[in-house]
């Protein structure tokens, strides 16, 4: 099976030409690179929206992305049942399209966060079956506003349809802390209500290679292509 | 017309912006300076031929469009 995917670039992405490899690496297959002013994207499996300061972060993180002209044909996309995948940057621009709930506001304690995390599953989705239950997964995380915010109706509706599909946690580092930005409920990323979006703050394209200090984030994409 | 319109943060969102500011604030000896937040003021010329309804439309129209992300803040146009 052939399992093709896309990768958009916005001004200001730097986790796109990581986010290309990561796929071309773990799918094999065929990977677009896509930028933000074009009109229409390729038939394929999975997009994601990757990394990065789209827009300098002007207004709020998201804000001016989730705007560009491709974004009509990714929620289009997202409809059809495909798979959306935002990462850091990316998952601040799913919120503010508003194909994820919440917002991400300013970490708690105002650090740019820079770091190695661990992080484990919530609830089962399609992003995460080749993960173990309470499996705790290195990834790094480098993200100024990525405190995930939601009322407290929001946060009852995301429990109840099993949206939340990681959450931080303590790892094997002596130092790692169990909520490392001050989230609601230490949420790391959530799911639409179909399941077939994802939105994480942790970077899985940054812990996959020999080269990585992890290869934890393998298990997203080895997941969705099972 | 000049428009001023002032986006803040909603009071129950944790502003840790304005919290340094105070502690700055009170490390220079302005103790009576509390509850600090800080927002951001959008400033936009809009033609004077639009009437008041229509100038009203169209910035509630912009602030829900981009300006304003109504999870997390709040917007009031200024005089």
């Amino acid at each position: 099976m052939s399992f093709k995917s896309a990768v958009i670039t916005f001004p200001g992405s730097n986790c796109d030409r990581d986010a290309l490899c990561y796929l071309q690496d773990l799918t094999k297959s065929v990977v677009y690179s896509i930028w933000h002013e074009e009109a229409s994207l390729p038939q394929v499996d999975l997009v994601i929206l990757p990394g990065g300061f789209s827009f300098g972060d002007y207004l709020r993180s998201g804000a001016m992305a989730s705007k560009s002209k491709i974004i009509n044909d990714v929620i289009k996309h997202a409809n059809d049942g495909r798979y959306l995948f935002g990462i850091c940057n990316g998952f601040q621009i799913l919120t503010e399209i508003g194909l994820l709930e919440g917002a991400l506001i300013q970490n708690k304690n105002l650090k740019f966060l820079g770091k190695n995390c661990f992080i484990k599953k919530k609830f089962k989705n399609n992003f995460n079956l080749s993960i173990k239950e309470d499996q705790a997964l290195q990834i790094p995380v480098a993200h100024n506003e990525g405190n995930f915010y939601c009322d407290n109706e929001t946060l009852k509706s995301l429990k109840n349809n099993e949206q939340i599909a990681f959450e931080y946690c303590k790892g094997e580092f002596s130092n790692s802390e169990e909520n490392i930005n001050g989230s609601i409920e230490a949420i790391a990323g959530i799911t639409n209500k179909k399941k077939n979006i994802l939105g994480m703050m942790p970077h899985p394209e940054r812990a996959y290679s020999d080269f990585h200090q992890s290869q934890d984030g393998k298990l997203i994409i080895e997941s969705l292509i099972s | 017309m000049r428009i001023k319109i002032l986006i803040r943060l909603k009071s129950q969102i944790l502003e840790p912006q304005g919290k340094v500011i105070e502690q700055a604030l009170n490390n220079l000896g302005f103790n009576e300076f509390n509850n600090i937040r800080q927002g951001k003021l959008i400033e936009l010329d809009l033609p004077d031929n639009l009437s008041k309804e229509e100038k009203g439309q169209k910035i509630d129209s912009a602030c829900k469009k981009l300006l304003v992300n109504d999870i997390i803040e709040e917007y009031e146009v200024l005089g």
